[in-house]
């Protein structure tokens, strides 16, 4: 495989929180050590539920925190704040609510042509706004939407304007934020449609982040599933969904609804809640959730371990015991 | 004869740029024991529907219908007073976000029993009892301390839980749940749907289940009602309507599935949901569709018989058709 664009070893990010007047300050952990590599044309993957990290994955990923610890190395070049504004440039992100993330008082064409504003001042106003009418071509909008305002599109339209902003620098890593969860079923895959076309063309890395493992599965070329911050499971869509090893991964595996009425379901009943960030147990974290729960489980953390496909487990699924 | 029995239901809003149409000649019925999923993307009119029904909406809608009727009473004519104690005893409803629809002012437990002080009139040491007895039935462990607790101070999946609790504590004989785990994560969700099935199962009351997710309907619901554009157009048990949906919309929107997917491509329905200035004279889905002829586009179909799931379609597709295609 060739060499990787951005590659990040045991990223991390924590944030120190009040704990209330003459209380002593509280680390939480939003992400204690990531590892993960992004090829050109393909697709990662980062599954998840709600706090487990993956959307200040995204934030450090875009440069828009800082890790407290780890290495981040795009295109060889290590990652530092003293070089963000010129690396940003090759990292863009969508993000999940195009209602929001549109300002709404620009036009279109102002909307797309920021980007080249600030970052492309060897631009004239004539080459910018020709990149930007290309750009909604490419999308699938038409050339009159350009003077338009974002109160006038549709929402799987919004997401398309999106999209071409943040293609608008030819970044060579698209982080998408849950970028098809606030939209209908059928206006879902026309967009996911457009992403596959785009990486296709443009060879364009993917980060995907999502809650949606049925979207996932479509997409991905490689999945990471994380667990309270960490990763519990790696590896390539087929291995990860056909052959799940950790118990969290078969359990956000049963607990999916599938559109198939009357399949048979071994639902995994998982009892409890996700632990706050503010007090991870020690050892698994997802040992007090976990049926296969055993001593060692609760003392010591376990480590992801194997090559092509990891989980971080003492009694991965699919061994003996 | 069905709980609860909605013919001809039809709900305008005045609004600034004139009136709009949000649900459009519904026909509905619910049988005690059931779980009815009605499904839609939004702007369906799934919610508005069940709104109208419960007396929830805003002064500017205006409710028509030729018959709403719940376990043999008129709803339609009723007084307000009357109509008041209906909802929220025999008839109750939990929403899609549990942390906005309790009052973040007051403890849980105060909210369930103002339900039980208002619609049953039990004691203090009773309702606190049968809050207690709610709480477990619900499975949040500790009852007795979560009591005290305020909304903020619990999970999303605890708090609905919490909402479920005050839904069932007047033993309701239909429960319509609007998107009760679309704001919850899929761990959480399985717990949630898994214990609303329960419930009915225990209680026999019939469940109408809101959602967008097509999942969420092929794992819980028995029947399946498809809203399109404010118009209900299609209806069949849960197993034929995935297998051999007969709407055109409705087989295209199975298509779409990720999950169904065949190729890297996933197949697309062209255009938007017609809104207030774009409502086509005839099929409202015959601009988005691929099987549209000029009789669609000129005049609003009927729906079809129950053999073609009542499909609002002049050319509903059969099994043939769809393996054709």
């Amino acid at each position: 495989m060739n060499a990787p664009v951005m590659s990040a070893t045991g990223l991390q990010r924590h944030y120190e929180v009040s704990g209330g007047l003459l209380r002593p300050t509280r680390l939480l952990r939003a992400v204690g050590g990531v590892d993960f590599a992004l090829y050109p044309g393909k697709t990662l993957a980062v599954v998840g539920e709600s706090g487990c990290g993956k959307s200040t994955l995204a934030r450090m990923v875009t440069m828009i925190e800082e890790p407290t610890a780890g290495e981040l190395v795009l295109d060889g070049q290590p990652v530092q704040p003293d070089v963000w504004a010129s690396l940003r440039k090759s990292v863009q992100i969508v993000f999940q609510d195009p209602y929001g993330s549109l300002n709404p008082r620009q036009r279109i064409g102002t909307i797309l042509m920021e980007p080249l504003v600030i970052n492309r001042k060897d631009m004239s106003r004539a080459e910018r706004e020709e990149k930007a009418r290309e750009m909604l071509r490419l999308v699938g909008l038409r050339p009159e939407h350009f003077e338009r305002y974002p109160h006038m599109f549709s929402g799987g339209q919004r997401q398309r304007i999106a999209v071409a902003r943040a293609l608008m620098l030819d970044p060579r890593v698209l982080v998408l934020d849950e970028p098809v969860s606030a939209l209908d079923l059928s206006i879902q895959s026309a967009i996911l449609n457009l992403l596959v076309d785009l990486q296709e063309r443009l060879q364009l890395a993917y980060l995907f982040i999502s809650h949606d493992l049925s979207v996932v599965r479509h997409i991905a070329d490689d999945v990471i599933v994380m667990y309270l911050g960490r990763a519990v499971e790696r590896g390539n869509k087929d291995a990860v969904f056909g052959n799940p090893r950790h118990p969290y991964t078969k359990a956000l595996l049963s607990a999916t609804p599938r559109a198939e009425p009357g399949a048979e379901k071994t639902r995994i009943k998982l009892s409890g809640e996700l632990p706050s960030p503010l007090s991870i147990p020690e050892g698994c974290p997802f040992a007090p959730r976990c049926w296969k729960v055993q001593d060692d489980c609760r003392r010591t953390r376990p480590e992801l371990t194997g090559d092509a496909h990891a989980a971080a487990c003492f009694h991965p699924e699919g061994a003996a015991g | 004869m069905s709980l609860l029995r909605i013919r001809n239901l039809s709900v305008d809003f005045a609004t600034a740029s004139g009136r709009f149409r949000a649900v459009d000649s519904v026909d509905q019925d619910v049988n005690t024991g059931e779980i009815l999923a009605i499904v839609g993307e939004s702007g369906s009119g799934k919610s508005v529907s069940m709104l109208a029904l419960m007396g929830l909406l805003p002064w500017t809608a205006r409710v028509t219908a030729d018959e709403i009727s719940f376990d043999g009473q008129d709803l339609l004519n009723m007084d307000r007073r009357a109509r008041r104690r209906i909802i929220g005893n025999d008839l109750a409803m939990i929403f899609q976000e549990p942390m906005s629809s309790l009052n973040p002012c007051f403890t849980v437990g105060w909210q369930i029993k103002e339900a039980l002080r208002f619609h049953l009139g039990l004691d203090r040491r009773a309702r606190h009892a049968r809050a207690v007895e709610l709480f477990e039935q619900v499975g949040i462990p500790d009852p007795e301390k979560r009591l005290s607790a305020f909304p903020h101070q619990m999970s999303g999946g605890m708090n609905q839980r919490v909402m479920i609790a005050m839904a069932i504590s007047c033993k309701p004989k239909l429960l319509i749940a609007d998107e009760p785990t679309t704001a919850l994560d899929v761990t959480i969700q399985a717990q949630i749907l898994d214990l609303l099935a329960e419930l009915r199962n225990e209680t026999a009351m019939g469940l109408v289940l809101i959602t967008h997710d097509m999942g969420v309907v092929a794992e819980t619901a028995e029947r399946v009602s498809v809203q399109y554009a404010g118009q209900k157009i299609e209806e069949q048990p849960v197993v034929p309507l995935f297998r051999t949906p007969h709407h055109p919309y409705t087989a295209a929107l199975l298509d779409a599935l990720p999950e169904r997917a065949t190729e890297k491509r996933l197949p697309t329905i062209p255009g938007v949901v017609p809104g207030q200035f774009d409502r086509p004279p005839g099929c409202l889905f015959s601009p988005r569709c691929k099987f549209a002829d000029d009789r669609c586009r000129g005049e609003p179909p009927q729906p079809c018989g129950a053999d073609l799931g009542q499909a609002r379609c002049f050319h509903p597709l059969s099994t043939d058709e769809r393996l054709a295609s």
